[in-house]
């Protein structure tokens, strides 16, 4: 799906599938209904040790169909768009919808929200990169890492991702809207040793266009680089002390952040946010912005995930949180307005500070930077937080060794309250970006 | 024994008017390029779910997934490509794309045979149409009522119930035709309870590869209510978790994902022939303490993690991977086991028709020993009980693996006594089983919720131990 016209095409030909799934519907008895149809196809490889390894050639398809009677629904998909499987799936949703409650809350969104223009957001940048100029990059990529040090022993490869596609959103209130994106990835994996010890590490770019992308050679000189730094990791004892969240780590602490304040979680009372709207969250100088419209964003719609118009705002101002993220019915169940979220937030971003990482970890002066973490422990409800982590031990501002084998726990709650200072050392390859964190206390369980 | 070739022929390849020989022409395009082994797999996959809040059926949905994966093998390359149309010219198209991983070569010719199938460890069924959709809808609310009759602190009861029917065909170019009919169902209940303003969250659920009688026989729907609403209470009342090495008994059952976490992810066969995990070159080497003995079983009869054949048409088995602390083996799906010279272990699976299959685990366990678990508990002086978890995770190439306590206790002189909040533990995989000192006679598999991710594919699977005795391991608290 790399031109242009046959692309408009295939958009064409998925607004009428839309329109036909939201007929069917309405046949079959549905008061109202809503569809999603996307389609994408793509190339994703893999050169290891300096030959190719994987070419997979993707191509995926898939439709979803929610269908209201009065305040009862029901829904299906299907990644098979043939006629026959499209009309199984209308019924389907319509025979669940015989057998949910009515929920007064459930619904299509208000029609007068729904997005009215569709500018360009400039998503959609096809690479158009055949297979053999794929596998030279990867390699290309991968002979960067593995040719740094003799102590880059092994690899798990370059992997390179290309995909186009098209998403076409429409409901029974006369909205179909649609666009097409693109997006493109190079990464690499190699293992450093030292002695017996074999450490992993990896690096990536993403965007929208195959321009946008960081150089192979420099993907996989982080790569290496990165490996190399964990050389030699030790475990510490158990201690309380300053953390440093990289800024690749640090998203993880903004995802918490956008869960707790999610409409979900907010009904269920399964918050530890619950409540807390024009609240002080995190310390005076934070602000917290969304931008769904943002050129190539790699979040970026000018509709939510029921057609509602996205709009800039600030989720946290002055450290005090201002609004929620909600689609319509958990907008119904708190007795609020949809705030153009149904599927999540778009492109958020917290404002980044003065100091480059160097200059955060002189303000920590002695502490722990966390440059990966493991596993789930975090407990949304409460918002107590226990997680493996890995990373150097800094004295005097410098790093002095790499770690690992620790966890650090505390409460989200307080790190938001605790956190001193973030970098301008921006993270900006996904959805959320930000600088490292600087956080004054956790405890952190080692030997 | 049912013939599920004859099954999956019926649901794959009879509707788009598909026959053996048409199977033959496209494992004949991929050969006539220098691959060493090809695929074809066919899958129809259908997934019903239902979910009550707030005390109303909120949601249901029904999903299709269908379609054919094509792959070529060549030495340690692979091409792959897939389609969601089940007729020969898309197959066709597949095949030459895959086949371009290697050259031109000599045509050759395959004729296909079917081999009867080996084991039926669960019923050819369709899951989704044993129980009407009132008498779905009617155990949700069933569960519902019994988890907030436990107690009025209760507030939020949330409970799901999935089926999947999904029903597979593999056509390799060894000639073998092969096919499964799997059924799977499970519920899930999570609870929040109050009490002031301290709020909590509680799990519980199972399942099986079965109809959903297996939900309502012994009343286990109503026993996973029971649980999750016993996890919040308990949780409730949980203090600060310690921080810092200690001794750590591990209840019997859900806590086996330990063992998945820390030794089966490395053992996995891709990862120990590309040399990328710490277990590789260690067969015969002692990993573990005498008298633990680990095993991935995919011969379990209804098991979440047991399959009659794996996606690539290998029967499962029951592979010993520790035996009395010494590592034994690894488990292999056919490509890495050709490229190490040995056999498949029948643990080559995929997601589904668009994923490449590849190592993974089935049911992994540790066999029972011989201490009471009251013993065990008993032996320690100052240390962690820990009976229930969420996930875990590990750095295969470090070793270095966690997973996250869900329910826990301190043990005092010898006696459980008060519950403490959730908190990370974090060892080292291979230096882990040698720090097991007390191996209880009490062994149990989990309840039937576990989901496996790798290179993201998302896969069930079972795990289970007994009650296990670790001499050291860091619990991440905050109570330092």
């Amino acid at each position: 799906m790399s031109n242009r016209k046959e692309m408009m095409e295939r958009e064409a030909w998925l607004e009428q599938l839309v329109s036909e799934l939201l007929a069917e519907a309405k046949k079959q008895g549905a008061s109202a209904a809503e569809a999603g149809v996307s389609s994408d196809t793509g190339l994703s490889l893999t050169v290891r040790m300096g030959d190719v390894e994987t070419i997979e050639h993707t191509r995926d398809n898939g439709l979803g169909i929610t269908v209201y009677f009065g305040q009862s629904k029901g829904s299906a998909s299907t990644s098979d768009l043939t006629p026959q499987a499209v009309r199984d799936s209308v019924k389907a949703a319509c025979n669940i919808a015989k057998y949910t409650t009515e929920d007064r809350y459930s619904g299509l969104a208000d029609s007068r929200l729904m997005a009215k223009e569709l500018p360009d957001l400039e998503l959609y940048h096809p690479w158009g990169i055949d297979v053999d100029a794929a596998i030279e990059l990867g390699k290309e990529c991968e002979d960067a890492a593995r040719s740094l040090d003799s102590r880059i022993v092994n690899s798990e490869g370059a992997s390179l991702n290309t995909h186009a596609g098209l998403h076409v959103y429409g409901n029974s209130h006369g909205f179909v809207g649609g666009y097409p994106t693109s997006r493109h990835s190079l990464s690499c994996a190699v293992i450093s040793q030292q002695a017996e010890a074999m450490q992993r590490d990896y690096w990536y770019t993403v965007g929208r266009a195959a321009t946008d992308l960081e150089p192979a050679e420099s993907v996989g000189q982080k790569a290496a680089q990165r490996a190399l730094s964990r050389l030699g990791a030790r475990k510490i004892s158990t201690r309380e002390a300053p953390v440093i969240f990289q800024s690749d780590v640090a998203t993880s602490l903004l995802r918490s952040f956008t869960g707790a304040i999610r409409g979900a979680a907010l009904y269920r009372k399964s918050s530890f946010l619950l409540d807390h709207l024009d609240k002080k969250v995190f310390p005076d100088f934070v602000r917290i912005h969304e931008n769904p419209r943002l050129l190539k964003g790699l979040g970026s719609a000018a509709f939510d995930g029921e057609g509602v118009a996205t709009k800039s705002k600030d989720l946290v101002r002055d450290g005090i949180l201002k609004s929620y993220i909600l689609g319509s019915y958990s907008a119904r169940k708190l007795g609020m307005q949809t705030t153009g979220n149904a599927g999540g937030v778009r492109n958020l971003a917290i404002d980044p500070g003065e100091l480059d990482l160097d200059a955060l970890l002189k303000k920590m002066d002695r502490g722990l930077l966390v440059t990966e973490m493991m596993g789930h422990g975090v407990n949304m409800v409460t918002g107590d937080y226990s997680r493996g982590a890995s990373g150097f031990w800094v004295e005097q501002g410098e790093i002095q060794y790499p770690v690992e084998e620790i966890t650090i726990a505390g409460n989200l709650k307080q790190m938001f309250q605790q956190l001193l200072a973030v970098g301008c050392d921006e993270e900006c390859r996904g959805n959320l970006r930000t600088g490292s964190w600087l956080i004054e206390n956790m405890t952190i369980a080692g030997s | 024994m049912p013939d599920f070739i004859d099954i999956a022929r019926g649901v794959l390849l009879e509707p788009a008017g598909l026959q053996e020989r048409d199977l033959e022409s496209v494992l004949d395009q991929l050969l006539s390029y220098r691959i060493d082994a090809a695929d074809i797999y066919f899958q129809s996959g259908r997934i019903e779910s239902w979910v009550l809040e707030d005390g109303i059926i909120k949601e249901g949905a029904y999903n299709i997934e269908q379609g054919a994966g094509v792959r070529a093998i060549s030495g340690e390359k692979t091409g792959f490509a897939y389609t969601d149309e089940l007729q020969l010219p898309a197959l066709l198209e597949a095949a030459k794309t895959a086949r371009a991983i290697a050259r031109a070569g000599e045509q050759r010719s395959i004729r296909i045979s079917t081999s009867p199938s080996t084991q039926q460890l669960y019923p050819p069924i369709n899951p989704l149409t044993s129980l009407t959709e009132q008498e779905k809808v009617d155990l949700l609310r069933q569960v519902d009522a019994e988890a907030r009759r436990q107690d009025p602190r209760v507030k939020q009861v949330i409970v799901s119930l999935v089926a999947a029917h999904d029903v597979v065909l593999v056509a390799n170019s060894d000639g073998t035709l092969n096919g499964d009919v799997r059924p799977l169902v499970r519920l899930s209940v999570s609870v929040i309870a109050e009490q002031g303003d301290r709020r909590e969250q509680g799990a519980g659920g199972g399942g099986a590869r079965d109809a959903f009688s297996y939900l309502i026989d012994q009343d286990r729907a109503l026993s996973f209510a029971r649980d999750a609403v016993n996890q919040a209470l308990v949780n409730l009342e949980a203090e600060d978790a310690p921080a810092g090495a200690m001794t750590v008994v591990l209840g019997s059952g859900w806590p086996g994902v330990l063992l998945h976490e820390a030794i089966g992810h490395g053992l996995e066969g891709d990862f120990n022939r590309k040399g990328t995990s710490a277990f590789a070159g260690r067969v015969g080497e002692k990993v573990a303490a005498s008298g633990c003995t680990v095993v991935d079983n995919g011969t379990l009869a209804g098991r979440r993690g047991s399959l009659n054949m794996d996606d690539e048409g290998t029967p499962t088995q029951n592979t010993v991977l520790i035996e009395d602390g010494i590592l034994k083996g690894y488990m292999q799906d056919r490509m890495n086991a050709r490229l190490m010279g040995c056999a498949s272990t029948g643990n080559g699976r995929r997601e589904s028709y668009a994923h490449l299959p590849m190592p993974r685990m089935t049911n992994t366990y540790m066999l029972p020993g011989k201490h009471d678990p009251q013993e065990i508990i008993s032996s320690v002086e100052k240390g962690l009980y820990a009976v229930n978890f969420g996930g875990g995770q590990v750095d295969i190439t470090s070793g270095k693996f966690v997973f996250s306590a869900s329910e826990a206790y301190l043990i005092e002189h010898g006696k459980v006594t008060r519950p403490v909040k959730g908190a990370t533990l974090i060892g080292d995989g291979p230096e882990i089983l040698t720090q097991v000192s007390m191996v209880g006679n009490d062994l149990q598999l989990d309840q039937g919720v576990g989901v496996c991710g790798k290179e993201g594919q998302s896969l069930p699977v079972g795990v289970g131990q007994p009650t296990l005795r670790i001499d050291e391991l860091t619990v991440g608290g905050t109570n330092a």
